[in-house]
């Protein structure tokens, strides 16, 4: 799963949450949940469904307002969730044209993912689950942010696609990146820290 | 390449193919049905065609630009291309204000050519195609910007695609009542007034519809 994954100079990351709380319609989430992130940390973060997970990457990532507490970001951010930014109709390879056009991530027409170039002509639309799920990795980081927010990474993908993106992110981790991972399946990752989101519950 | 341009880019490659083919073919269509369709119901007498035929190409104008409002934003949205956008450094304001480039072009110009078979058919003269024309160029970007500012705010609703059609027809009155009033009196004052409006409406879509998307992330 290439380029997204290798980047060699990464600018230093850093992540800070303190004393986050989030509010969805009249039911407080979560309250009280801080953290800091140093390059090459990861934090994974569990609870069962509804408990706030995407709800705090959103806030993390600057897309939600947190109810109460604040979140300091040093370098640029990518968040993965279950939306592929795709243009549906469009082949795979020209629909990711418009995010290297964006990205400025050199000459369109290349597909530099591995697996995913031999898909190139198929329709987005036509892509099964696990692709899906591998193309929206690929777009969600094609800037190079050194704060990775993923959401469910490994849902939709079979053992070997996951084993390989975990061995990826470990490697990027390495290079000095910041995971944060909402995740049920266990993830093989060196260190990481862990935060059960329920135990914030008020 | 600048964002600018690749979100041009996109944006144009959808309006004028790909997803919608044909789509934008469709309010043209509907545009030139409603000005065929107008002298059936009133009957061939020239003079009255001549006197009302350039208030119809008017309506229609206006209801044929509420056709491509749900496909304006939500899918994008639906689809989290927002978000990615936000996270790259992009500004809402700036995707908006591409996109009303973009969809004015997609219907703006193909509307005021189809307005000169329109007239043909309505039987109407030089003169008051002059200033059905004038009048279009005048008036379609303010029908773009009110049609995207609606897009915004009906971007998370479930029956967004019926509600913008009915919220659309009571803000662009005033577009009309100069544009197709330009007609009546003849003056010129109508299409400064109309272009007047129009500008002012292209100047806060983008913001009014940047803040429309960002108060959806909300909800």
């Amino acid at each position: 799963m290439g380029h997204a994954l290798t980047h060699a100079a990464m600018e230093p990351a850093r992540l800070l949450a303190t004393d986050l709380a989030c509010r969805r319609g009249e039911r407080l989430l979560f309250r009280g949940v801080s953290f800091a992130l140093e390059p090459g940390e990861a934090l994974q973060v569990t609870g069962p469904n509804g408990a706030g997970k995407s709800s705090l990457l959103r806030i993390l990532a600057g897309l939600l307002r947190p109810w109460a507490g604040t979140v300091e970001r040093v370098g640029e951010v990518a968040l993965l969730d279950e939306r592929l930014a795709l243009d549906g109709h469009l082949p795979l390879g020209r629909a990711f044209d418009f995010w290297s056009r964006i990205d400025g991530g050199g000459e369109p027409g290349k597909l530099r993912i591995g697996g995913l170039d031999r898909l190139a002509d198929v329709p987005v639309r036509f892509l099964s689950t696990g692709q899906r799920k591998r193309a929206a990795i690929m777009v969600s980081n094609g800037h190079g942010a050194g704060i990775w927010l993923l959401d469910e990474p490994l849902n939709g993908l079979d053992t070997d696609a996951a084993a390989d993106f975990q061995t990826q992110l470990r490697g990027w981790l390495r290079l000095g990146g910041i995971a944060v991972i909402a995740s049920h399946q266990p993830f093989e990752l060196v260190e990481p820290r862990r935060l059960a989101i329920e135990s914030y519950a008020p | 390449m600048s964002a600018f341009a690749a979100l041009l880019r996109r944006d144009l490659a959808q309006l004028f193919g790909g997803a919608g083919r044909g789509a934008t073919l469709l309010p043209v269509l509907f545009f030139i049905a409603v000005a065929m369709l107008f002298p059936f119901a009133v009957g061939p007498e020239p003079e009255l065609l001549a006197r009302t035929g350039g208030g119809v190409i008017w309506v229609a104008a206006l209801l044929a630009s509420i056709l491509p409002l749900d496909r304006l934003l939500a899918r994008d949205v639906e689809r989290g291309f927002f978000d990615q956008l936000y996270l790259r450094g992009i500004a809402e304001e700036l995707v908006v204000a591409v996109r009303l480039l973009a969809h004015w072009l997609s219907f703006g110009p193909p509307l005021m050519l189809a307005a000169i078979p329109a007239a043909a058919l309505l039987g109407l003269d030089g003169a008051t195609l002059r200033t059905v024309e004038l009048g279009l160029l005048a008036g379609t970007p303010g029908l773009a910007a009110i049609g995207l500012i609606i897009a915004a705010l009906t971007v998370g609703m479930r029956s967004g695609a019926a509600l913008s059609g009915l919220l659309l027809i009571p803000l662009a009155v005033p577009l009309l009542v100069f544009g197709a009033g330009a007609l009546a009196t003849g003056g010129d004052a109508g299409l400064a007034l109309t272009a007047a409006i129009s500008l002012l409406l292209v100047a806060i879509t983008p913001f009014a519809g940047g803040a429309a998307i960002r108060a959806a992330r909300e909800s």
